[in-house]
């Protein structure tokens, strides 16, 4: 009952593996994490129905928790596959996102 | 699954706290004490006293100061003499790279000021956000620090499902864990919003470096002019490269007084000298939370207003508003000191938290404690007494510095970093429990020694009865804190040989 938790369960399988294991998780959750948030902020600037200055200030506040939702998600989830899987899929419809509105939408006016 | 996710927090709660603790520590007692930081100026400069001056004399002896010292800069500021901080601050820009330059001046003279060289109660506040290293590496690292406590404090909350029933239960004498554990709790949930808003407000403050993504995407980085769109600063006018004659300042401040009713807090001359410079007048912030100061832009040459900044629309009001909830400039009285209290509550959960890493871990008699346990125990004595002996002998220095001494300021700063290196290599050759209660009641030695040192060597009498009275209460609290987590230690080693207490460990290591 008390080692469910993914990387408890990792943890019994021996140092090194517990150990890969954690430093995966933690690279994946700053790296992957920043992705993730870096690429929605610059998303929503482009794309929410205000004027830039406005979206640009909602996207920044909104940024840091959705870093902090990645994060806890790469910690939550079962396996390291499945975590790197749920930030890959939203950073890559969001990259499609960005280069669409860079590419295609014209620049909305100046504010 | 349910179960699972709580486990997975509960770890991630343990090891990001863990990782973050040192650092946030640091910066939570640092900007606490920012709260008072006009306070610790005054008593730190007690040469001058707080009084009332006129804004537009004391600019005209700012800018007088600055067209000698600083004929080529890009940009003078004038920080205006105000009634808690009866300085005149000057400051010139050379390129957008350099460094501002700075001098402190009287206000009613416009001579650099005869009060000690010292950074005052700035010093503690540059640490507080850049740690006194070089700013970017310090801001990335202080938010770093912060992004991982933001994590460590959602997951603590997951982790600790009964908060309202932890919060009546306080069982100090039970067994020593759970003891740190309640303790911990009620610190961390009695201001958990607190703890919530501070850490993210301070995310926010620094936002656009830390994300500057937004600004990349929709002004190809042009970062001024995401400012100036969102009427937090004014248009940047290039010099025009040949020199120009300024009309008098008095005027103009008069002219942009009468527009707006708070008081005067900066005047800002861009491109000086130039036939393109700007004056600025910048207003302290209106009453409300948003962290906006009014500003009034005027052609130097011919007078006329060319800006007016003010009037945000609602996601840049909310932004600022984040900012403004940081720095709490709006409270004033009982409202700063709850804030105080709140930052004093957010020390004491990373302390407790600290602690508890180790109470949790605390080998059994016999055993030898491995690496990673001695490394954190001397971490958190090094940080939860050092910074405080740091800080009290920055005040000391202070004091006892003579006032002449040449790099005065960077002689007290000095005091902090060798005290506070002092007290976290000195417990590595001492018992450790016993270090705690030895170095508890070394910092609390140190700051009662603050008032006492104050009153010889200063004539103000009783003029800082409160800022005395905090530092007795302070050097009381960390000699009593120091002692007992001595007698905890001590306590739970003795109790410790039945094996009952091991599985309470377990237990309680996957709740911390």
């Amino acid at each position: 009952m008390t080692n469910q938790s993914p990387i408890d369960r990792e943890r019994f399988r021996g140092g090194w593996r517990y150990r890969a294991a954690v430093a995966g998780r933690v690279l994946l959750a700053a790296f992957g994490g920043y992705a993730v948030a870096a690429l929605a902020t610059a998303f929503l600037s482009l794309t929410l129905p205000m004027v830039r200055s406005e979206a640009v200030a909602t996207a920044t506040l909104l940024s840091f928790a959705i870093l902090a939702g990645a994060v806890i998600w790469v910690f939550a989830a079962r396996t390291l596959a499945r975590a790197t899987l749920g930030l890959v899929l939203p950073a890559a419809l969001l990259g499609l996102g960005v280069w669409a509105a860079m590419t295609l939408a014209p620049m909305g006016p100046p504010a | 699954m349910r179960q699972a996710f709580r486990q997975s927090m509960g770890w991630l709660h343990t090891w990001s706290g863990l990782v973050a603790g040192w650092v946030m520590f640091a910066v939570f007692v640092t900007g606490t004490a920012t709260y008072y930081r006009t306070d610790i100026s005054l008593w730190m400069r007690p040469e001058l006293r707080a009084g009332p001056s006129e804004p537009a004399p004391a600019a005209e002896r700012g800018l007088a100061y600055l067209k000698t010292h600083a004929p080529k800069a890009m940009a003078w500021y004038v920080s205006l003499p105000q009634p808690d901080r009866p300085l005149l601050g000057v400051y010139w820009m050379d390129s957008l790279e350099a460094p501002l330059g700075q001098a402190m001046l009287d206000a009613g003279t416009g001579e650099p000021t005869r009060a000690r060289a010292t950074q005052g109660g700035d010093f503690l506040y540059r640490f507080h956000y850049e740690l006194q290293m070089m700013p970017v590496l310090g801001r990335w690292i202080v938010g770093l620090a912060a992004m991982i406590l933001l994590v460590a404090l959602i997951s603590g909350i997951v982790t600790h499902r009964r908060i309202i029933a932890d919060f009546f239960t306080f069982r100090r004498d039970r067994s020593t864990q759970r003891g740190w554990l309640d303790a911990h709790n009620v610190t961390g949930v009695l201001a958990l919003p607190f703890h919530l808003m501070i850490t993210y407000t301070g995310i926010v403050t620094l936002g656009v470096m830390y994300m500057p993504w937004g600004v990349t995407a929709a002004y190809k980085g042009d970062e001024m002019r995401f400012y100036v769109e969102s009427a937090q600063s004014t248009t940047w006018r290039p010099a025009a490269g040949r020199p120009g004659e300024a009309v008098p300042l008095a005027p103009l401040l008069a002219r942009a007084r009468a527009e707006v009713s708070e008081p005067l807090e900066m005047v800002i001359v861009n491109n000086p000298g130039d036939a393109n410079a700007t004056v600025v007048a910048v207003f302290e912030e209106p009453h409300g939370l948003a962290h906006q100061h009014p500003q009034i832009a005027f052609d130097a040459a011919s007078g006329a207003i060319v800006e007016r900044v003010g009037g945000m629309r609602p996601a840049a009001h909310a932004f600022t508003s984040f900012m403004g909830l940081h720095e709490a400039h709006f409270a004033s009285g009982a409202l700063r000191l709850l804030f105080f209290l709140c930052g004093v509550m957010g020390s004491a959960t990373i302390a407790t938290g600290l602690v508890l890493w180790t109470v949790a871990r605390t080998p059994k008699a016999g055993e030898v404690p491995g690496f990673g346990l001695r490394l954190v125990r001397s971490l958190n004595i090094g940080t939860i007494l050092g910074l405080p002996i740091g800080i009290a002998a920055l005040f000391l220095a202070n004091r006892l510095l003579p006032v002449e001494l040449a790099h005065r300021a960077t002689w007290e700063g000095a005091a902090f970093f060798g005290a506070w290196g002092l007290a976290a290599l000195v417990p590595l050759a001492r018992p450790h429990r016993r270090a705690w209660a030895e170095m508890g009641l070394a910092a609390g030695g140190l700051f009662g020694a603050v008032p006492v040192v104050g009153w010889l060597t200063t004539d103000r009498g009783l003029d800082f009865l409160w800022f005395d009275a905090a530092m007795l209460v302070l050097g009381l609290v960390l000699a009593l804190g120091g002692r007992k987590v001595g007698l905890y230690e001590a306590r739970r080693r003795a109790a410790r040989p039945a094996g009952r207490d091991a599985g309470l460990t377990q237990k309680g290591f996957a709740q911390a």
